[in-house]
């Protein structure tokens, strides 16, 4: 009764999807194995950084309610908080330059995203299996067996996920008496709050949302193709060699690629590299790994799928050729740009003054004549020392002559604390001009003459 | 003062609120599904039909269910939050939550905290707690915020406001008295005295007299002719010019002056007479901290010698 031309012309399609289960096939090769080295060195510094000491503390601790960041033997104070956008800064070249050299290598071994992933699919497959035997289990219908099975599973995951966000908080508030509270129960209820926080963020990314995170939530994902070019190495499929693709191997006319899908079961965000780049590709290589495997199997040369440049594909570049168009000015800019950071962040920390001076005139006097016709004014110096040993300053005053602090010249203050000292400046009368003049305070150790510091401030002489 | 003039406000953003967020919850409703012509084959077609630069089409992809899921919760979240804190117009919600009472909690977690610390020294007798070096450090601290201003960092005052660092006090150098000082402040009160004493001459014959009360170079004469009016200052001066402490009347024998020492000033001073006043704090900073602050202030003109300028510091 309805012939095709009286078929319905529209549809109503569904705007939201629901996630399609990705079962990643464990892959074994170079980048797996590189993977997991940098698995086991990010997870070591990370778990392992908050119980280093150092000067009877913790060397690593970003304490924000006293707001002072220790670094090993480097304390930072709020004043310091340039080199924190400057540590971004250099970050984000940093990014830039492995982008345009090396695409998305950051995404596929060093992301904490890809890194929790790769632990949490270990744990998985410890208590599910394989790829076949994870996607039957999710099949088959519930019994003791898949319950012991699952919870197993989520119960090691949030082990990890909560140790994760306990060594999270650790590098915020000490991690040993954080430790010590925790085992009698007497944890405080942000820190409580921030553990769980932390620890549910690790379970629900790298436990759940996976390639989720990288295809939906992650902004790099989205703007990476801008630092991309034609000599960018991306993981790729040589079409030209593998196609047409046939699952007889040796075909008349075919190419090496034997159609296995390997690849795709392998790709931990669920794409099929032989259709070329695509924005979800993480450039973790377990294609490369899977298909180096298959070829090898096979009696073809490796290297179907591999890291290489567009324009190595289309003019068939040896490596050789790739590697000399490394030094192109996108690269050499990024490269430069990083060094002249790097430089002058470890400069400018290096050199930074350990003391600050603020000086404050009062402002409920003008210059006062006291005994003798000598002029005084008063200052409130506010003096800050950032090194953890305590320190004994002189102050003096230059710009007058005979300008001199009354009673008692010498500061004593305490390691890693900031104090407001009044002082007295004293002149002969007769000195200096009528109104404002110039004066400059220099606070100096007696101990080491890097320990100085000289503020400007006014000396009024009234008229 | 009403948070709005008159009800209609309320109402007004009260009803702007609710539709906008139920606004979102239509919009992403409407959007869940959409309609798409079919290809030839019968499938639906794959892209938006948008074309630019020649060849680049726009795919017609499905968001995320989860997405989508955290959209509706925000909706439900914001019912939620609207139901228990204010934000609808002037509907104070369920929870009574309210900025002042936030800072009336944080004030009395503050007195918590600090208020052992304060108490320690309340018991103490004013001179144990001068020479108490954490009531030291914490008496600056004060001192510097509250005295300051007026006294000077150096507590050396200025003209018309008193020199806390010397020995001369005009209502008693008692740490007591001091204590009593800040607590309730005190109002300094000189008349003017200039149709009392006469002339111009007169005044000027006074003011060289009381020069010469604290050896100043005066004129012998002017001295002279103006010790017998001194009798009208007597009162509150006393007949030597001594001063009383109880009525906060300055010593004219000794070198300090408020105002200052010249005659010009002195004159003036007989002259036009003189007001001051010392706020009161005790109600501001409450008896504790005023006890420490006190204490401080007496130590600053009965210091033991390595004080003020080295001192030690409060963890």
């Amino acid at each position: 009764m309805n012939a095709p031309d009286q078929a319905p012309r529209e549809a109503v399609i569904r705007m939201y999807a629901a996630r399609e289960d990705i079962y990643p096939r464990e892959i074994k090769g170079r980048y797996a194995s590189l993977r997991w080295a940098c698995v086991w060195l990010t997870q070591l510094l990370f778990y392992g950084l908050p119980w280093i000491q150092m000067h009877g503390r913790q060397a690593v601790l970003f304490d924000l309610a006293s707001r002072k960041f220790y670094l090993f033997g480097l304390v930072l104070w709020p004043q310091d908080f340039i080199y924190l956008a400057a540590l971004l800064i250099i970050c984000a070249y940093g990014l830039f330059l492995v982008t345009a050299v090396a695409g998305r290598v950051w995404c596929g071994f060093a992301c904490p995203q890809t890194v929790y992933t790769e632990i949490f699919l270990w744990i998985e497959r410890r208590f599910e299996g394989a790829r076949s035997a994870r996607i039957r289990l999710d099949r088959q219908p519930w019994t003791l067996g898949k319950i012991a099975r699952k919870g197993g599973k989520h119960a090691a995951w949030g082990l990890v996920a909560l140790w994760t966000g306990f060594t999270f908080v650790g590098y915020f508030t000490p991690v040993r008496e954080l430790s010590f509270d925790i085992a009698s129960f007497g944890l405080g209820p942000w820190e409580t709050f921030w553990v769980l926080f932390y620890g549910f963020a690790t379970y629900g990314n790298a436990g759940w949302m996976r390639e989720q995170v990288c295809k939906y939530m992650c902004p790099y994902a989205r703007f990476q193709s801008a630092m991309f070019d034609k000599d960018t190495l991306i993981v790729t499929y040589d079409a030209a060699r593998g196609e047409p693709r046939s699952a007889r191997q040796g075909a008349p006319g075919s190419g090496d690629c034997i159609d296995c899908s390997m690849c795709v079961q392998v790709c931990p965000t669920g794409i099929d590299i032989r259709k070329g780049l695509q924005y979800e590709c993480i450039g973790c290589a377990a294609c490369v790994d899977a298909c180096n495997g298959v070829m090898d199997k096979v009696n073809r040369p490796r290297g179907l799928i591999r890291y290489a440049t567009e324009n190595a594909l289309a003019a068939g570049l040896s490596l050789a050729q790739v590697r000399r168009r490394l030094l192109r000015p996108r690269v050499l800019i990024y490269s430069a740009v990083l060094a002249i950071l790097g430089a002058a962040m470890a400069s400018s920390l290096a050199l930074r003054n350990p003391l600050k001076l603020d000086v404050i005139r009062d402002r409920g006097s003008m210059g006062r004549e006291v005994d003798d016709g000598m002029i005084e004014n008063v200052y409130r110096l506010q003096v800050m020392n950032t090194l953890e040993q305590p320190q004994r300053l002189r102050i003096t005053v230059e710009g007058i002559a005979s300008a001199q602090v009354v009673d008692g010249d010498l500061i004593d203050i305490d390691a890693a604390t900031t104090r407001a000292v009044p002082v007295r400046v004293r002149i002969p009368g007769g000195e200096g001009k009528p109104g404002s003049n110039r004066i400059a305070f220099t606070l100096a150790s007696d101990q080491s003459a890097a320990l100085r510091v000289t503020e400007e401030a006014a000396f009024i002489i009234p008229k | 003062m009403a948070d709005f003039f008159n009800e209609f406000w309320h109402w007004y953003v009260a009803v702007i609120t609710v539709l906008s967020i139920l606004g979102c919850g239509i919009l992403l409703w409407s959007q869940s599904s959409y309609r798409v012509k079919l290809r030839a084959d019968g499938t639906p077609e794959q892209t938006t039909g948008h074309v630019w630069d020649e060849d680049l089409t726009e795919l017609n992809t499905p968001m995320p269910r989860w997405w989508i899921v955290l959209f509706w919760l925000t909706i439900v979240f914001g019912f939620g939050y609207l139901a228990l804190y204010p934000g609808l117009g002037s509907y104070a919600g369920r929870l009574g939550w309210h900025s002042t009472g936030e800072y009336q909690a944080e004030l009395k977690q503050a007195r918590l905290d600090f208020g052992p610390v304060f108490a320690k020294y309340a018991g103490q007798d004013l001179k144990v707690v001068a020479a108490d070096p954490q009531a030291h450090a914490i008496g600056e601290r004060l001192f510097l915020n509250y005295c300051a201003q007026c006294h000077g960092s150096d507590a050396r005052g200025s003209k018309g406001f008193p020199n806390l660092q010397d020995r001369d006090w005009l209502h008693g150098g008692e740490p007591a008295a001091i204590k009593q000082t800040i607590l309730h402040g005190r109002v300094g009160n000189m008349p003017p005295m200039g149709a009392a004493l006469g002339t111009d001459k007169d005044i000027e014959s006074v003011a060289h007299y009381v020069r010469s009360l604290s050896g100043l170079t005066a004129d012998p004469i002017k001295v002279s002719f103006g010790k017998p009016k001194f009798a009208a200052c007597a009162a509150c001066h006393g007949a030597e010019g001594k001063g009383n402490p109880a009525l906060g009347a300055p010593n004219l024998a000794d070198k300090t002056w408020l105002y200052g020492g010249s005659a010009e000033t002195v004159m003036e001073t007989i002259r036009k007479g003189r007001t001051n006043t010392m706020p009161a704090f005790g109600e501001f900073l409450g008896e504790e901290k005023v006890h420490v602050l006190a204490a401080y202030v007496w130590s600053l003109s009965n210091a033991p010698a390595q004080q003020p300028i080295v001192t030690a510091q409060a963890k």
